[in-house]
This record gives C-alpha cells, sequence and structure tokens, in this order.
C-alpha cells in the first residue's frame, strides 16, 4: 500500500496531466489485488474475520466493484453483454458462497441460515421422495407413474401428478389470475371511459383495493359450500387481481393521448371496432404493466392463503415444515416460490412480446 | 389583388364546405370563453385553403368542429357530400402525427378503408400504391416507433388520402418536424395536391406555408377568434420550395406579415 501512495504524484500534479488518470488497466488491477491482500491478511490474520464478517465482506465487495467498474470502462462494444450478465449472475453466486462459508465457519446458525447446499439437498429431497405424513412432495410422484398406468389407467397417473404442491399452487395461481385479470381489466376499460361509471365506483373500488385481501378469506370461505375446497382460494386470489387490474386498467384508459382517440373517430372506427383497434392496443403496455404487479401479489395471496388453510401447495409446505422445525425445507419452500415468481414474470414477458409486437425495449 | 371575406376564388362553383356564423364558447369556471366569434368561410371544390393566426385565435377548434370532433355553439357548417355516398367527407392529419403505433405503417395507411369495411386485398393495394407514392414502399411492415419524424407524418398524410375523403383537414401537419424534414414534405405535399387536387383545409403556424402551399391564406385573429382578412395567393401553380424565392411571394409575404404581425403581438400581450 505504502509503495503505491508514494508512487502516486501529487494531486496538483494530477489535475494538470488528466492523461495520467487513465492509468493501463493491467496496472490498476495490480494495485487492486494488492489492496484486496492487505484488506484480507490483516482480517485474517488478526482473527478478526469472525467478529467483523460483516466488515470484512464489505470492503471485500467495494474492491470488487472499484474493479469491475475499472474493467468496464475498457469493455468494448461486443462484450458489453458477457460484461453486464456475468455481473448480475456473479454477485448472486458469490454471494451464496459467502453465505455457505459464514455459516460452516459457524459465525450464523445452521437453524437460521441452513447452508445452500444442505437447502439444495433439501429440494431435490423434496423432489425425489415423498413424506408420507405431510403427504408432501413438491411435483407428485412422477416415478410412480408407470405402476400406476398399469393399474388405474390415466386417472391414477393423474392422481400422482395432482398431488404434488407445486402444480396445486400454479393452478390456484393461474385460475385465480385469470377469473380476476379479464373481468377487471374490462370494468377498468368501462371505467377509464364513462366518467358517470368512474365517479360512482371509483372511491368504493379504492377501500376495498387497500383491503388485504387475506382478511376476507374467513368471509369467503364461509360462502362456498366446501370453504375447505379450491373455491375461496381462487376466489380470494382473483379478488386481489380484479381490484389491482381495475385501478390499473382505468389509470390507463383516461392516460390514452386523446388524438389516438380524435383519430380512431375521424376515421370511422364506432363502439367496438374502437375498443379493438384504438382503447386496447393503447392502454395495452399499462395493462401488462399491472399484469406483472398482479402476478406478485397474487403468489403473495396463494401462499398466505396456503399458510391458513390447505392440505396441499408450497405455502401449506413450507409451513408444515415450520411446524416440524425443518429450516432447510423451509428454504427450499421459499426458493420455490421465487422460482415460479421468476417463471410465471417470464410467461407473461413472452406473451407480452406476442401482444404487442410493436413495443420493443 | 382582390379581397372578400368569404367569397372562394371561383365563386361560380357551388361551395364544397360552407361556415355560417361559426361560434364556438366554451363553458368554465371563470364563465364563458369565445374561442371563435362568428366565423365565415366558404370553401370551393378543389381549393386550398390556409389559415394562419396567433396561438389562441381557434383555428385548430375551427378545423376540430369542421372534422365533426367538437360542437359548435351557433352557426352552421356543411360539407357537400360527392357523388359517391361511400367516401368520407373529411379525414383529418393531425400535428402530433396520431399514427397508431400498434399497428404497421400499411396498417396505418390503410386503417381508414378497415373501418369503412373495404375487403383487407383490396384495401392494401391501395395503402400500397401510397406508399409507392411517398416512397415508403420498404417501410410497409415497420412500426412507427421504428421510423423517423418525417416518414411518421407522410404515413399520416397517406393515411387520409388513402381514405379518400371528400375534403382533405390539416392541423399543422409539419408543425412538430425539424425545419429541413419541413420543406422536403411540403414540396412533397406540393406534388401530391397537384395530382389530386382535394379540397383542403389547411392550418398553420408558418406564413411561408401558408402562401406556398394555398389558393386562398386566412388570418384570424385571437381572443375571440375572428376572421380578419382573406388573401388571394396569385401565384401559378404548379409551385415547388422555390416559389419561396420568387418577387411576388415576398411581397405578398410583407402584405400578410403587415397584418398578421400586428395580430400576434396584441396576441402575445394579451397573454402577459
Amino acid at each position: 500500500m505504502s509503495d503505491t501512495t508514494g508512487a502516486a504524484p501529487s494531486p496538483v500534479a494530477a489535475a494538470t496531466q488528466p492523461a495520467d488518470r487513465r492509468q493501463p488497466l493491467a496496472g490498476a488491477l495490480l494495485r487492486l489485488l494488492g489492496a484486496a491482500a492487505v484488506w484480507n491478511a490483516v482480517f485474517v490474520a488478526s482473527g478478526l474475520w469472525r467478529s467483523l464478517w460483516w466488515l470484512w465482506l464489505a470492503g471485500n465487495f467495494v474492491l470488487v466493484v472499484i474493479a469491475a467498474e475499472r474493467i468496464g470502462r475498457v469493455v468494448p462494444p461486443r462484450r458489453r453483454k458477457l460484461y453486464e450478465r456475468t455481473l448480475a449472475l456473479g454477485f448472486p453466486l458469490a454471494a451464496i458462497g459467502a453465505w455457505q462459508g459464514i455459516v460452516d465457519a459457524g459465525i450464523l446458525s445452521p437453524l437460521w441460515f441452513p447452508q445452500p447446499t444442505r437447502i439444495a439437498q433439501a429440494l431435490w429431497d423434496l423432489t425425489v421422495s415423498y413424506d408420507r405424513f405431510s403427504q408432501t412432495s413438491l411435483v407428485g410422484r412422477p416415478w410412480l407413474i408407470p405402476q400406476a398406468l398399469a393399474a388405474d389407467g390415466w386417472a391414477g397417473a393423474w392422481k400422482l401428478i395432482a398431488e404434488g404442491h407445486v402444480w396445486a399452487t400454479l393452478g390456484r395461481v393461474f385460475a385465480g389470475f385469470v377469473l380476476g385479470a379479464i373481468p377487471g381489466i374490462l370494468l377498468g376499460i368501462v371505467m377509464g371511459i364513462n366518467q358517470t361509471v368512474r365517479l360512482m365506483l371509483d372511491t368504493t373500488l379504492s377501500a376495498i383495493y387497500v383491503l388485504p385481501k387475506i382478511a376476507i378469506f374467513p368471509i369467503v370461505m364461509l360462502m362456498f359450500a366446501d370453504p375447505f375446497g379450491e373455491g375461496p382460494k381462487i376466489v380470494v386470489v382473483a379478488l386481489s387481481v380484479f381490484f389491482l387490474m381495475t385501478i390499473n386498467t382505468m389509470a390507463g384508459v383516461r392516460d390514452i393521448d386523446p388524438v389516438f382517440l380524435m383519430a380512431g373517430r375521424n376515421y370511422g372506427a364506432r363502439g367496438l371496432q374502437l375498443f379493438r383497434h384504438v382503447i386496447i392496443p393503447a392502454a395495452m403496455p399499462v395493462i401488462f404493466a399491472g399484469l406483472r404487479l398482479a402476478l406478485g401479489t397474487a403468489l403473495i395471496v396463494i401462499i398466505s392463503v396456503e399458510f391458513l388453510r390447505a392440505k396441499q401447495g408450497v405455502g401449506f409446505m413450507t409451513f408444515y415444515y415450520w411446524e416440524v422445525l425443518n429450516p432447510e425445507k423451509m428454504y427450499a419452500g421459499l426458493f420455490v416460490v421465487m422460482v415460479l415468481g421468476v417463471v410465471l414474470t417470464m410467461a407473461l414477458q413472452w406473451l407480452q412480446r406476442r401482444v404487442m409486437p410493436w413495443d420493443r425495449g | 389583388m382582390e379581397r372578400t371575406p368569404t367569397a372562394p376564388r371561383d365563386a361560380a362553383a357551388q361551395p364544397k364546405i360552407v361556415s355560417r356564423n361559426v361560434t364556438k364558447i366554451y363553458s368554465t369556471l371563470a364563465g364563458p370563453v369565445t374561442a371563435i366569434d362568428d366565423f365565415n368561410l366558404d370553401v370551393a371544390e378543389r381549393e386550398f385553403v390556409c389559415i394562419v393566426g396567433p396561438s389562441g385565435c381557434g383555428k385548430s377548434t375551427y378545423l376540430r368542429i369542421l372534422a365533426g370532433l367538437d360542437t359548435l355553439t351557433s352557426g352552421t357548417i356543411a360539407v357537400r357530400p360527392g357523388t359517391d355516398p361511400g367516401k368520407p367527407l373529411n379525414s383529418v392529419v393531425f400535428q402530433e402525427y396520431a399514427v397508431f403505433p400498434w399497428k404497421t405503417v400499411i396498417e396505418n395507411v390503410a386503417f381508414g378503408l378497415q373501418m369503412r369495411g373495404v375487403p383487407e386485398a383490396e384495401r392494401l393495394a391501395v395503402a400500397r400504391h401510397w406508399l409507392e407514392r411517398v416512397g415508403l414502399s420498404k417501410f410497409a411492415g415497420y412500426y412507427p416507433s421504428q421510423i423517423s419524424g418525417g416518414m411518421k407524418q407522410r404515413v399520416s398524410i397517406i393515411r387520409a388520402l388513402a381514405n379518400d375523403p371528400e375534403v382533405l383537414l390539416m392541423d399543422e401537419p409539419l408543425g412538430a418536424l425539424d425545419a429541413q424534414t419541413r420543406i422536403v414534405l411540403q414540396d412533397e405535399l406540393l406534388r401530391i395536391w397537384e395530382e389530386t387536387h382535394k379540397t383542403v383545409v389547411y392550418i398553420t403556424h408558418s406564413l411561408d406555408e401558408a402562401i406556398l402551399l394555398g389558393d386562398r391564406v386566412i388570418v384570424m385573429s385571437a381572443h375571440p377568434g375572428r376572421l380578419l382578412e382573406t388573401f388571394h395567393v396569385d401565384i401559378p401553380r404548379p409551385r415547388t420550395v422555390d416559389t419561396m424565392n420568387t418577387p411576388r411571394f415576398a411581397e405578398l409575404r410583407g402584405e400578410i406579415w403587415s397584418l398578421l404581425g400586428k395580430e400576434v403581438t396584441r396576441a402575445m400581450e394579451m397573454q402577459a
């Protein structure tokens, strides 16, 4: 360290020689490597890394950021994508590695933060084995399908798949999403166009919108002949999606540039034609933004509902492993929820590209 | 140069557009605001009429009323239908292009025909013909976000022309373009008009553009919007952008500006 400070020019000289700031990359990286070596040596040698592990990691993080910035300045445009992807994927991987190391070293309790390897192991267990007591398996028991097919035909095979938690949760989210989003979008369009309807419903909808949907779940259960069946769960997801989509679509329709409506009318679009060719496509970007928000809400609601009252589902599974205090499998459940979120968002983006080919970027 | 307030150039012909005592009053919280006051204008068939005036003179409002996109408080406006009842009475070219971003260039051009129920093959053929005339054939499948502002406005103009209206209403169509693109499109408008001889009402901020394109230039006053003066542009057609360099053009320009300039100044002082 002292070597580099000694070699550095005085501030005045640096100011008059701006070219000096553009040191060659290798030199800069070498210096950073030196700094990293000193930083890590100090912490490891003094044993401080155990008690001040967060400071130790934060320092390394800062050094990596500086190094990445240096490299980023010279990355050619052709390699830019690779560079960005490396940063985006590299950080979570490094964070998971750090987590593993810290728990392995006994700094954090594996009871609260089980190591990523153990979570991965738990996830594998959940996928390939069946917990008879909780009747728990993540994606059903596909490995039994050949026997079931022979014994009960397709019905038997379907039963083995349908018992999977992921499918149960996905099915509820999908059904609730569709049942809520379509009426929500339609009502939102009507409210966006018709001032009378908007004035009458806006306040009421805003009031119900902020109500936590999980709070009305008990009432919804009462309304169904089978309160513990799928009906109430799907309805409560649909309700949460419905209000969000109504309010969002209404805002989207009201935000349509009036010149598009004028052009549509002037060129002879009336009634349904105006909807199909002008209003709906013009509101489409806002509708899709709303669908993405609604997807998150739908997942939150379904997981909470499954915590409360379900015999199946990723939320149920996570909560069950809390009751038997198996943190690895709880984390595995959370991980599955995150994966569901990412996969469903990607599906929505795919749909958006298909429905709105004019929208790039 | 003859000056008659409302009569079209060819007084013998039956006018295509007849506007009588057009008045538009907005009721606001602060009380009624008169946007247009007792405005009279006749436009002959195949005539190109330009309306200029300071901001707030109600020229765009008049055009919207003419297009049926706004209502008038009192007075009458009539567009005489042509022999073909299927033809629309008017089509508007908007300043903000109003080209639909969710439709491709060719779908935009064919939009009016589509709304009138023209079969797909036929309307696409018409649209292709117009795209070719303005050199946009290559961009038929592009979305508006992929083409430049000048191209978008070309699309907007031929969307109106492909609709084949009785009268073409243009609301500052070149107002949002940069100066060079504007000149190119002025030339193109002149060329297209020579080929089609549509009846046009053209709103613009640019006096040069009004004289270059129009058979008549109508000067309006602001607050309230009134017809101030009508100037006949006697520069022979066909014209090109070079017409702006002729002595007659400069003379007309000076004459109209002596009136319009005062009006613009007055309007500015009223807003202050």
